[in-house]
């Protein structure tokens, strides 16, 4: 998939999705990122702290296969939970992009993506 | 022209390639050594110099646009951090000030069937890489009309719809810097083992073979240098014997005799002429 990036456009723009807590998800579907379709898919899924793994990673292999999502949103302590997907992920495009949320500072030592920033500019 | 590797599959194989290795000839590519094989791969280690040389370029190219890259996504990712504290908190005080009514609910709850905010992909071309650049598109139009039912808390509200936007680009640069990282990072990859290979497999390989084909033609010049000797020693001492026959029988046949060294003059004038011209060509081998 390296070097072979085809950059095509769908029609009528992609989405961004959410995955995050309830705050996160509310900020975010404010300025209007959120799309509930005919079949009831939708671009955001709300975590609370009662909601199991196996439905986190559910929720992100949903996201992840779908063709009309270009970014990701993930809260870190989330991406922290399902941590061994999002190392897997080696697609280009929906990028997943870990952001911090109200309870939980960002760290960029646990981002995937940083690790590697981090470790190429020899300051770790 | 079909040109097939040296390398071994079978057990056998793999020693006798084995032999080869250790008699300093290595993988070559195996041809059967003509003058034109040799042009052929003359050619052929050229264009490989020259494609090593454009690789190594474009990796260089690469490399700089990546480490201009390093820096701005770690700088971003922290800036990312503030951006988002400020849209939770104005979050946070809309929620307080809607306090009755559950804001959140309302929200999740009152998702349209289409997205205000979407994205479209642009693309920046780096020596010839496509990098993805998100560019936001926004119905702001419809996003005003949206949660105007919320009463008390709609000023907030609107507040905070704007941090939240504020972020939302903010965060939709970062996702272009990060995705043009980490292709940047594959292709940098792939181009430097593309560079590696030319260097260390494609053109040794090359010259191993011009080697291979300029010793065998040369062996081939020996033997064509020792086989006109032998005619022409051969053919002096069948002179002789003829001469020293007719001298004994007492006939002189000087026109003979003639003839006869004219011939060996003649091979001779050839040969000395073909060791001119491998001298030439020995000297245009070797550049």
């Amino acid at each position: 998939m390296a070097g072979k990036l085809k950059i095509k456009n769908r029609e009528g723009g992609f989405l961004i999705g959410v995955i995050g807590d309830e705050d996160t998800v509310t900020g975010f579907l404010l300025p209007g990122v959120g799309q509930v379709d005919s079949k009831r898919n939708k671009n955001y899924f709300v975590v609370s702290s009662k909601t199991p793994i196996t439905e986190i990673e559910n929720a992100f292999r949903a996201m992840t296969t779908r063709d009309d999502l270009a970014v990701i949103l993930i809260t870190q302590h989330i991406a922290e939970e399902i941590r061994h997907l999002i190392k897997d992920y080696d697609k280009l495009i929906p990028t997943i992009l870990e952001i911090p949320s109200k309870d939980h500072p960002y760290d960029k030592e646990k981002d995937t993506v940083m690790q590697k920033v981090l470790r190429m500019r020899g300051t770790q | 022209m079909a040109v097939f590797l040296v390398w071994p599959s079978e057990g056998e194989v793999v020693q006798s390639q084995k032999k080869t290795i250790m008699s300093g000839q290595g993988a070559r590519i195996n041809i059967f050594p003509t003058r034109m094989a040799l042009t052929t791969m003359k050619s052929k280690l050229k264009g490989a110099t020259r494609g090593h040389s454009l690789l190594k370029k474009k990796s260089d190219a690469l490399t700089l646009r990546f480490r201009a890259l390093l820096g701005k996504l770690a700088d971003a990712k922290e800036e990312m951090g503030k951006e988002m504290k400020n849209a939770s908190f104005s979050l946070a005080t809309a929620k307080w000030a809607a306090s009755p009514l559950d804001v959140s609910h309302t929200i999740i709850e009152n998702v349209g069937p289409t997205a205000f905010e979407k994205l479209k992909i642009n693309s920046d071309n780096v020596a010839g890489v496509e990098l993805p650049v998100f560019e936001q598109l926004s119905d702001t139009g419809k996003q005003s009309e949206q949660l105007t039912g919320l009463g008390k808390g709609g000023e907030q509200i609107r507040k905070t719809r704007e941090s939240y936007s504020k972020a939302l680009k903010a965060l939709i640069s970062i996702a272009s810097l990060q995705t043009s990282f980490v292709t940047l990072d594959q292709v940098i990859k792939i181009t430097n083992r593309r560079v590696n290979a030319i260097e260390c497999i494609v053109k040794p390989r090359l010259e191993r073979t011009i080697a291979y084909i300029q010793s065998e033609l040369d062996e081939i010049d020996r033997e064509e240098f020792y086989r006109l000797k032998m005619i022409q020693s051969k053919k002096k001492i069948a002179a002789d014997k003829r001469e020293a026959e007719l001298a004994d029988l007492g006939i002189a046949l000087p026109e003979k005799e003639l003839v006869d060294t004219g011939i060996s003059a003649n091979i001779a004038a050839a040969f000395s002429e073909d060791a001119a011209e491998e001298q030439t060509e020995d000297s245009l081998i070797v550049f």
